[in-house]
């Protein structure tokens, strides 16, 4: 699916433009001409006055930044090469980073505590159309696994150095959070916990399920269809239909309230979380046993390999991409989702995201929701690379 | 099993969800006892038939949106003058996966406002992969001698694409449909946190008046109908591929 060929470079003298050069170069016009780059407010839950890049910095700082998006969409347009493109996808966004704090800075009176600034529909179509372009570079780089996520920590440091430096201080975003920083990182580890613990114990009967399944055909059809169904019941449903026998448990088997079993909070969201993540992982295991070749089974037991020496040490070991696939699903899905278990005293990041829509306060929304989709998207990318680690080395080994 | 087993579940199960739909009282004795302090055992504020309407036609418009955007794409991205754009769209749909539906509900309200919008959005883009991948699939797997036998018989591009590339690829883009389909019948009720009015409200009356005959309802109509509309969509991919005598995965 990556390594798409070098797109071939203009010949002689005419100049050649590049086909989604062009789409961004007309989103980042839009955006940076037309559209707000800032939002206004002078309190948190009051309608912004929407600025734009000229009226959200001051004029220098504003002519520099308009000359570096004309810049990188310019270079974006026509056929570049890669190493300048990726430069002014880079160069544009850390500017981006950087002023939209700058921004904040500017917009904000002095001494006022109760005015909010937060980035408008222009910043965010910016950083879009700027991401598109590093997308497109990376994709065509056609990096490594490892070289990935080695992006991924260097994205990862250079977002954390400029939360810690202060300078988005000034934005409505960390304003929530300086309000709430305690319950934010103890919802965050609820968040990370339930999703995590939900994985583990789904993969912990979920695997031997799935041999058992493998191993066992008639059984197959029905526990695959059983999990299909649980699939089908909405997550709002599941999480509240396991109030009640969660409930019934902390008050009749004795010691289960002491471990933190109780009707409402984070037991159902985990029974829940873990319920959807058995199908995933129980069918993935399946199809992984069922694709390992004859060949490999045969030899197995031409060299008088018992049923379990074979399982550890021929099947599972071929089956293993695959299962990962399935674990992947499960740990996205499952970040997402966990966000759900707020509805019912749960915890986790939902806490904010809920609690923003009920008080139309969309930067604590946006407190909830960018912690979740950053998650969700670090693990895609972590379990990609692994995923692909281990299928390339079995290719390897098997060639 | 016998044959006619499945069917007549699946017919049962047709009456059961028409009938607790239009005469919701029938059912009342068998909820009754999940109900505390005389709580209304069916849900009151509004008829479950209308609700469900309102759900389905949800999920119908935001499928054919990402059915029109995902068939689209996949088309242009396989033919020679978009073949550029094959690696990229990949990776931004399957990013667009990544992002969990109350997020995309949430931050879609300051931009369209409380209701059925905010759903569709996440709706809609939470159906464009499983249809994009399984159009891709469908465009990329034609068999190499019907393809050239078209292009010989003096087909144009768009000759080929409608008579030949686009009927072959349907059962597996068929598949994709089903797919998000059901994904949208389950993520719609999420819409209900930001005031659409799916089955969702049902189920969120529940958890908020503690009353477990709501969930139960609501979550089963959505349970139910995801499993009608499976079966139903399974046989139409099933009778396309003999049809065109492709195997449906």
């Amino acid at each position: 699916m990556r390594g798409a060929p070098e797109r071939p470079t203009g010949e002689g003298v005419n100049i050649r433009f590049d086909k989604l050069g062009v789409v961004i170069a007309a989103i980042a016009a839009y955006a940076g001409f037309l559209a707000p780059f800032a939002t206004f407010r002078a309190n948190r839950i009051v309608p912004g006055q929407a600025r734009s890049i000229l009226e959200a910095l001051p004029a220098t700082t504003a002519a520099l930044l308009l000359a570096i998006i004309v810049a990188a969409a310019l270079i974006a347009l026509f056929r570049t090469p890669l190493v300048l493109r990726l430069a002014a996808s880079v160069v544009t966004l850390v500017a981006l980073a950087l002023l939209i704090g700058v921004a904040g800075t500017f917009l904000t009176p002095a001494g006022n505590t109760f005015a909010r600034v937060s980035p408008a529909s222009g910043f965010w179509i910016l950083i879009f159309a700027f991401t598109l372009l590093l997308a497109d570079v990376l994709t065509r780089l056609n990096l490594s696994p490892l070289a990935r996520v080695g992006v991924l920590v260097v994205a990862a440091l250079a977002i954390s150095l400029l939360l810690m430096s202060g300078s988005w201080d000034n934005l409505s975003i960390l304003k929530e959070y300086f309000n709430r920083a305690d319950s934010f990182w103890a919802e965050g580890s609820k968040h990370v916990t339930l999703a995590l613990g939900s994985l583990a114990a789904a993969v912990i009967v979920g695997l031997p399920l799935g041999i058992f399944c493998h191993r066992v055909e008639r059984l197959r059809a029905g526990v695959l269809n059983v999990l299909n169904i649980i699939q089908t019941i909405p997550s709002i449903a599941l999480f509240g239909l396991l109030i009640a026998p969660l409930g019934w448990v902390a008050t009749h088997v004795p010691g289960a309230a002491a471990l933190g079993i109780r009707g409402i909070g984070t037991a159902p969201a985990f029974v829940a979380l873990f319920l959807y993540s058995l199908l995933p992982v129980v069918a993935n295991t399946v199809v992984g046993l069922a694709g390992v070749p004859r060949a490999a089974n045969d030899a197995a037991r031409g060299m008088g390999m018992t049923d379990r020496q074979r399982l550890f040490g021929v099947e599972f070991p071929l089956a293993f991409p695959v299962i990962l696939t399935g674990i992947r699903i499960v740990l996205v899905q499952n970040i997402g989702l966990a966000t759900i278990a707020a509805l019912i005293g749960g915890g986790g990041f939902g806490v904010f995201v809920f609690q923003g829509v009920g008080q139309t306060a969309m930067d604590l929304v946006l407190l909830g929701a960018v912690p979740t989709v950053a998650l969700a998207f670090a693990a895609a990318i972590i379990l990609d690379a692994v995923i692909e680690m281990t299928a390339t080395k079995r290719r390897v080994e098997t060639a | 099993m016998k044959a006619w087993l499945p069917a007549l579940l699946r017919l049962a199960l047709v009456v059961l969800l028409v009938a607790f739909l239009t005469n919701p009282g029938w059912f009342e004795p068998l909820l009754k006892p999940l109900t505390e302090n005389n709580a209304p055992v069916i849900y009151n504020q509004g008829s479950l038939l209308t609700l469900t309407l309102l759900h389905l036609r949800t999920v119908l418009l935001a499928t054919l949106a990402a059915t029109i955007v995902a068939v689209a794409l996949a088309i242009l991205v396989t033919r020679p003058a978009g073949a550029e754009f094959l690696p990229l769209s990949r990776s931004l749909v399957n990013i667009g996966q990544t992002f969990p539906p109350v997020a995309v509900l949430a931050l879609a309200v300051p931009a369209v406002g409380f209701g059925e919008w905010p759903t569709l959005i996440a709706l809609f883009l939470y159906g464009l992969l499983p249809i994009f991948e399984n159009a891709l699939t469908g465009l990329t797997t034609l068999p190499a001698n019907v393809v050239e036998a078209a292009r010989g018989a003096g087909m144009t591009g768009w000759q080929r694409l409608i008579k030949v590339e686009l009927p072959l690829s349907a059962p597996i883009i068929l598949g994709g449909i089903r797919l998000s389909v059901v994904i949208g019948l389950a993520t719609a009720t999420i819409g209900s946190t930001v005031a659409a009015k799916t089955l969702g409200e049902v189920i969120i009356a529940g958890l908020l008046s503690n009353n477990l005959a709501f969930i139960l309802q609501g979550g089963l109509i959505v349970a139910a109908l995801a499993v009608l509309i499976y079966d139903g969509l399974s046989a139409v991919e099933r009778y396309a591929a003999r049809r065109m005598g492709r195997e449906a995965e």
